[in-house]
């Protein structure tokens, strides 16, 4: 971590963003004849130079296959894989570094439940309940499980456009027939906070299983799978200023052990004949193939890197960036914001009267401004909002006040430009 | 602070945008064809109303960016009173043009506004969105049609 910018040592603001943005060599180029304003981090985070030279490092000196190799290099490689999982077991507080499957990112994590937990315990007349707010990744695999088994998917309804879960029916919703609750933690087109741990806590008292999709929440906010008391976890080590490939599925021990395999191959088995097998313990169990290693050393890194900023000061950061934002974009007349008017994560995502989303980012990216127009992987919830795309800017701690300036002087000339 | 994007938003455009022509459901449309794009969510739909081989009256609905609804109301001034055959063949010259930035030599009169998207990949299937929509149907096809497939 030499690299990285002291920054206990440093008392202003403004220094400090400025010796953290020097950690990031992408942040440092011009796009379209501007210095490129990256708000687009919602997709995917950029990565810093600990990160990218920990995976060089990796290759250029360690790199082997894992386990069962004698030689050096295996040994090392293994030891690096392996101490990725404990170092992400101690990131969310997961009481072992069994309870940690490393995946190719949230979506496989949240398939891989589905697969392999949902065919074993559900059955026709079951009830899958998610929210309306869910990414496609936390709505599409349990289609096809409730396709594969008969089960039905209920939803908790959200409010309107201030994007909150509208928890007053959770009770009902939370009725004998729900098996397994998955729910997104921080919504990646509104912004909204879901508050998980106290729905998890309801669920578990009446003995449904939970997942929580946390793949917006953990390069921003510190996380504990203890207090949320959940039984799934699953994250992406790309939002988090780790490599993209490389994810992470926590789960309960005592879910895993009972579950059967995700996919079949080398690594899952201790054991293989020519007509059965028997698997490997748990997490190997679920790791079929080859790993991710470099990908694990990435997320490693990454997961130091942002422990060293800190990342009570990184929620406290984004969430700053954000509300300065949503009131700088208030001066703009007919511009509507999506999602909660307080407390959101940092995503704002919004409209602009007469201007479709796809013609503000195409705009916006003249001025070397990054965002995302489109409906984020909400569809449904794009329909259900009556919106038909967003535009959104999306920060992370490495952003400043003056792209937001900027953002704002830009989206200013767009409503001018097409308004003439 | 745009003066230089006439590329892509030039006034033709910026003003079908804004005033998009032929913008109305046609009640005894012969064919409705239905264009999505998957990318953003836009729907188009396309109303063509025939008389015989000849595209009588045509018209839109739908949302969409500004090159994706000023494509559709540019096709649709100039389509009108074209025979099927010669819709379909302006199709292939317009897709051309979007796709390569090759302008055909008779010319492509105010479509030429939309010779610059080629330059911004990501648009092209705006474009080409309400002609493609148009085209399947009169090949007969009653599929959605997905600018994804």
């Amino acid at each position: 971590m030499e690299d990285t910018a002291v920054l206990s040592e440093i008392e202003s603001g403004q220094e400090r963003i400025d010796l953290i943005r020097k950690d990031f060599p992408i942040l440092d180029q011009s796009v379209r004849g501007h210095t490129l304003a990256y708000l687009d981090n919602a997709a995917t985070t950029q990565k810093p130079r600990v990160v990218i030279e920990a995976i060089k490092r990796y290759y250029e000196k360690d790199n082997s296959n894992v386990h069962r190799g004698i030689h050096e290099l295996s040994n090392r490689a293994t030891a690096a894989y392996e101490n990725a999982r404990v170092r992400a077991a101690s990131f969310i507080n997961a009481g072992s570094s069994k309870e940690i499957i490393f995946t190719r990112g949230t979506t496989e994590g949240i398939n891989l439940v589905a697969s392999s937990w949902g065919r074993k315990n559900l059955k026709s007349g079951d009830v899958i309940l998610l929210s309306e707010m869910e990414h496609h990744s936390n709505m599409v695999p349990w289609q096809l499980l409730a396709e594969a088994t008969g089960a039905d998917i209920c939803y908790i309804p959200v409010t309107g456009r201030e994007g909150l879960l509208d928890l007053s029916g959770l009770d009902d919703l939370l009725s004998e027939r729900v098996r397994i609750l998955s729910l997104i933690h921080i919504s990646n087109s509104l912004g909204t906070i879901n508050p998980v741990t106290e729905i998890c806590r309801k669920a578990k008292e009446k003995g449904i299983v939970t997942l929580v999709d946390a793949a917006q929440t953990v390069g921003h906010q510190p996380l504990d799978v203890q207090e949320i008391q959940c039984d799934f976890l699953a994250f992406s080590g790309h939002k988090m200023c780790g490599p993209t490939g490389i994810g992470v599925l926590y789960g309960r021990e005592q879910l895993l052990e009972a579950m059967p395999p995700y996919q079949g191959g080398g690594e899952m088995i201790s054991n293989v004949e020519y007509h059965q097998s028997r698997w490997n313990e748990i997490p190997h169990k679920f790791e079929a193939g080859t790993p991710n290693m470099a990908g694990a050393v990435g997320l490693y890194t990454a997961m130091d890197y942002l422990d060293k900023l800190g990342r009570d000061w990184i929620d406290e950061a984004d969430r700053e960036l954000a509300d300065y934002a949503v009131n700088r974009l208030k001066e703009l007349p007919e511009l509507e914001i999506l999602g909660p008017p307080t407390g959101r994560a940092g995503i704002v995502s919004f409209l602009i009267k007469n201007v479709h989303a796809h013609d503000i980012v195409t705009l916006t990216d003249r001025c070397g401004i990054a965002l995302r127009g489109g409906h984020h992987c909400n569809q449904p919830l794009m329909r259900k909002l009556g919106v038909e795309s967003t535009a959104r800017a999306s920060f992370s701690f490495y952003n400043t006040t003056q792209e937001i300036d900027r953002l704002v002087e830009a989206l200013k000339e767009i409503q001018k430009f097409f308004n003439q | 602070m745009f003066d230089d994007i006439d590329d892509l938003y030039q006034q033709v455009i910026l003003d079908h945008n804004k005033s998009p022509r032929n913008f109305r459901v046609i009640e005894d449309a012969d064919y409705v064809a239905k264009g999505h794009n998957p990318l953003c969510g836009d729907e188009v739909e396309v109303y063509l109303k025939m008389d015989g081989d000849r595209i009588e009256d045509l018209s839109f609905q739908g949302s969409g960016c500004a090159i994706s609804k000023a494509s559709a109301s540019l096709m649709t001034t100039l389509v009108k009173g074209k025979s099927v055959e010669e819709a379909k063949q302006l199709f292939a010259e317009f897709r051309e043009m979007a796709t390569t930035g090759n302008i055909p030599d008779g010319g492509l009169g105010k479509l030429e506004a939309l010779a610059g998207v080629y330059q911004f990949p990501a648009r092209v299937k705006c474009a080409v969105l309400a002609w493609h929509a148009m085209a399947e149907r009169l090949n007969g096809s009653e599929e959605s049609i997905s600018t994804e497939s």
